[in-house]
C-alpha cells in the first residue's frame, strides 16, 4: 500500500487529536504502510460466497425491555474525571468546532 | 474557524426565485419518549440535576457493553411505518468516529448504510389546501449527545471560552435522524413546504405518542440543507446545512434566509461554500461555520458490541395496526362527514379546533353549530390571552357539552341567534350553563302572537310616514319597523315573525 501519504496520515492524526512530531509521522507511514499490507492480504480471501458479518455470533434482536436501572450517583461518575466543576465534567477549551 | 458574527448581502426573495430554483433537504433529529436511553437503563427524564442520569454504557466506561431498547426500535419502526417507509428485515447500528467531549465514546452509535426505514414519504397540506409530497430518505435510530456549557466566554459561546463543562445525562438519550430526499420544484413556496413539513412531522409524531416533540426543548431539532441551481441548469448546486433551526417559524425564516444569501453570491460572481451554518434566532441571519466533514472522516463501521436488529414480518405488521390515521386523510374523512366547504374546514385547522369541532360533534351538536361557536367570540378572546382555542375553554371550564345545550335552546325555539350570541358571551364570562344564563336573565323568545301582534301594531302607528311608504311598495323601508318591534319586545321576538305580520298589515303579503 505505497498510496499511504504523509498528508493522509497528517488528516488521520488531526482527526483523532493527535498531536505528531515530524518524526512521528514519518515513523508512522511505514508502520501503518505495513499495517494495510496484511490487511490487504487479508482482503484477497475468497468471501464471494460469504454473507458479511459483524459479529461471530449469528444472533439478531438482543434488547432488553424499557424499563429504568439505577444510575451512577454523580459522585461514582465524575469520579474518574480529571477536572470537575459544578457537578459536570471540565474539559478544554474546543476552538475550531461549535 | 470561528462564527462570523457580519450580516452577508441578501437578494430578495423574488428576485433570488427569479434566477435560481431552491433544492431543500431536512433533516430532524427526533428524541424518543422511552423512560430509558437507547442502550442503558438510565432514565431520560428532561432537566434532572447534571450527571445523575447516567452509567458506565453511557459514560464510555472501559468494558460497558450496549444492550438496544425494544420499545426504541419499535418506536422506531412505528415512525418509519407512518412515513410510508420501507422497514430494513435486517440492520446494524455503526459507530460515528469523532473526537469531541460532547460523546463521552469519542464514537456515536447511530446507523449507516443501513437504516431501519428508508424510501418513504409524508403528504404535506399547504395553507391553501395544496398537497406537496416530501420524499423521505431514510429514518435511522442513533443517540443523542451530551450538553456542553462554555465558561469563560462573554456569552456563553464557545468563542473565547476558556474551557467548557459537560452534563451527560443526554448523552444515549434515543434519537431518530428523519431525512428528506432533496425537495425539487418547489419555488417560491419552498420556506412554506418546509415549515408545513416541520409542522406535519410533528404533529404525526404526537399523533403516534412516541416524542414529546417540544421544539422549545429540543426534543425536535431541525436541519436545514439548502443549494441553488440556476434555472435551466440541470445539477444541484453546492448546499450549505445550517444547524438546530428549533421553531416552525425559524424553519421558514433560515430558508428564506439561505436562499436570498446564497443567491447574492452566486449572482456577484461567486460560490457557495460547502459548510455547516448557525443560525441565530435574535438576527434571522445565518453565519458561517465549520467546513463540512466528509462521510470518510468519521470512519463509520459496524458497531461491534451490538447485534444486528432484524424486525420480523409479524411485528412489523402488528406495529403497523398501531399507526393513527394520517393527518391529511383524516382531514379529508372529517370534512366529507362535517359538509364543511374547503375554507371552512382549513380555518378550523388553522385555528387548531379539529379535536374540539369533532368531540362537539360526538356529544350531539351540529358540524355547523360546533364551527360556529367554537371559532366566533371565544377565539378573538383567546388569541388576546395568547392561547389557542382548546385551552382556552378548558382554562374556563367551557366545554362541548355548553355547545350542545346553546344549540338545543336555539332549535327548541327558546333562544333566536342574538340572545344565544349573548349567552354565549355570558358563558365565556363564566356566568354559567347556557340554560342558567338564559333562565337568570329571563330571555325566551316571545310566541305569544298577541304580544307580537299590538307591539306591531303600536309601531304603525307610530310611524305612519314609514308605513304609507310599505304600502306604496317600499318593502325595504319595513326594516326600520322591525327594528322598532323587536326593541320594543326586548330583542325576544322573532325577527321573521314580526316583518311576516308588518307587511301582512301593511297589504304587502
Amino acid at each position: 500500500m505505497a498510496d499511504l501519504t504523509r498528508t493522509d496520515v497528517a488528516h488521520l492524526a488531526a482527526l483523532a487529536r493527535i498531536d505528531l512530531s515530524d518524526a512521528e509521522l514519518d515513523r508512522m507511514v511505514g508502520e501503518l504502510a505495513v499495517i494495510l499490507d496484511a490487511v490487504a492480504t487479508v482482503q484477497q480471501a475468497p468471501i464471494a460466497d460469504v454473507e458479511p458479518m459483524s459479529h461471530p455470533m449469528p444472533i439478531v434482536n438482543v434488547t432488553r425491555p424499557d424499563v429504568v436501572r439505577p444510575s451512577l450517583s454523580p459522585e461514582d461518575a465524575l469520579a474518574g474525571a480529571p477536572e470537575a466543576e459544578q457537578q459536570r465534567f471540565s474539559v478544554p477549551r474546543i476552538l475550531d468546532e461549535d | 474557524m470561528t462564527t462570523q458574527a457580519t450580516a452577508e448581502a441578501t437578494l430578495p426573495l423574488e428576485a433570488a426565485l427569479a434566477a435560481y430554483d431552491p433544492a431543500l433537504g431536512l433533516e430532524v433529529h427526533v428524541e424518543l419518549n422511552t423512560a430509558t436511553k437507547m442502550f442503558c437503563g438510565c432514565p431520560t427524564e428532561f432537566g434532572a440535576e447534571p450527571n445523575t442520569q447516567v452509567c458506565p454504557v453511557c459514560l464510555g466506561l472501559p468494558g460497558a457493553l450496549p444492550v438496544v431498547n425494544v420499545k426504541a426500535v419499535e418506536s422506531a419502526i412505528r415512525i418509519g411505518l407512518v412515513l410510508n417507509c420501507q422497514i430494513a428485515r435486517w440492520c446494524r447500528f455503526a459507530r460515528k468516529n469523532y473526537f469531541y467531549p460532547d460523546m463521552p465514546k469519542n464514537f456515536q452509535t447511530s446507523q449507516y448504510d443501513e437504516p431501519i426505514a428508508f424510501d418513504g414519504f409524508l403528504d404535506v397540506e399547504l395553507d391553501d389546501g395544496a398537497v406537496y409530497r416530501v420524499q423521505i430518505e431514510r429514518a435511522h435510530m442513533e443517540e443523542d449527545t451530551g450538553k456542553s456549557l462554555h465558561v469563560g466566554g462573554s456569552t456563553g459561546r464557545i468563542h473565547g471560552a476558556t474551557h467548557s463543562l459537560v452534563d451527560y445525562n443526554r448523552a444515549g438519550i434515543p434519537l431518530i435522524e428523519i431525512v428528506t430526499k432533496p425537495m425539487l420544484g418547489t419555488g417560491e413556496r419552498a420556506p412554506e413546504i418546509a415549515r408545513a413539513y416541520v409542522a406535519t412531522l410533528r404533529d404525526l409524531l404526537k399523533a403516534l405518542d412516541v416524542s414529546d416533540v417540544r421544539m422549545e426543548q429540543g426534543s425536535m431539532r431541525c436541519d436545514v440543507n439548502l443549494s441553488l441551481t440556476p434555472k435551466g441548469a440541470d445539477r444541484l448546486g453546492t448546499r450549505t446545512e445550517t444547524k438546530n433551526v428549533n421553531s416552525l417559524r425559524s424553519v421558514e425564516r433560515a430558508v428564506r434566509y439561505e436562499i436570498g444569501r446564497q443567491a447574492a453570491v452566486l449572482s456577484s460572481g461567486g460560490s457557495v461554500v460547502q459548510e455547516t451554518r448557525h443560525w441565530h434566532e435574535d438576527t434571522g441571519v445565518t453565519t458561517s461555520g465549520r467546513v463540512k466533514s466528509d462521510a470518510d472522516d468519521y470512519r463509520y463501521f459496524p458497531e461491534p458490541d451490538l447485534v444486528p436488529v432484524a424486525p420480523t414480518a409479524e411485528l412489523v405488521e402488528a406495529l403497523r395496526g398501531t399507526l393513527p390515521e394520517p393527518p391529511v386523510a383524516r382531514r379529508r374523512r372529517l370534512q366529507t362527514s362535517w359538509g364543511f366547504s374547503d375554507l371552512e374546514m382549513r380555518d378550523v385547522v388553522n385555528a387548531g379546533l379539529v379535536e374540539l369541532v369533532e368531540e362537539t360533534v360526538r356529544a350531539g351538536a351540529s358540524p355547523a353549530a360546533a364551527r360556529k361557536w367554537w371559532s366566533g367570540e371565544i377565539a378573538r378572546r383567546a388569541n388576546a390571552a395568547g392561547q389557542d382555542v382548546p385551552t382556552y375553554a378548558a382554562s374556563l371550564g367551557v366545554a362541548p357539552a355548553h355547545v350542545v345545550e346553546l344549540e338545543a335552546l336555539v332549535k327548541r325555539g327558546r333562544l333566536n341567534d342574538s340572545m344565544a350570541r349573548q349567552v354565549w358571551d355570558a358563558v365565556l364570562a363564566a356566568e354559567g350553563t347556557p340554560t342558567a344564563v338564559a333562565d337568570a336573565r329571563g330571555l325566551e323568545l316571545v310566541e305569544d302572537t298577541g304580544a307580537l301582534a299590538s307591539a306591531v301594531d303600536a309601531v304603525i302607528a307610530a310611524n305612519p310616514e314609514v308605513a304609507a311608504k310599505v304600502r306604496d311598495g317600499k318593502v325595504a323601508a319595513a326594516g326600520a319597523l322591525i327594528g322598532q318591534v323587536m326593541r320594543e319586545l326586548r330583542g325576544q321576538a322573532d325577527a321573521a315573525a314580526a316583518r311576516a305580520l308588518i307587511l301582512e298589515r301593511l297589504g304587502q303579503s
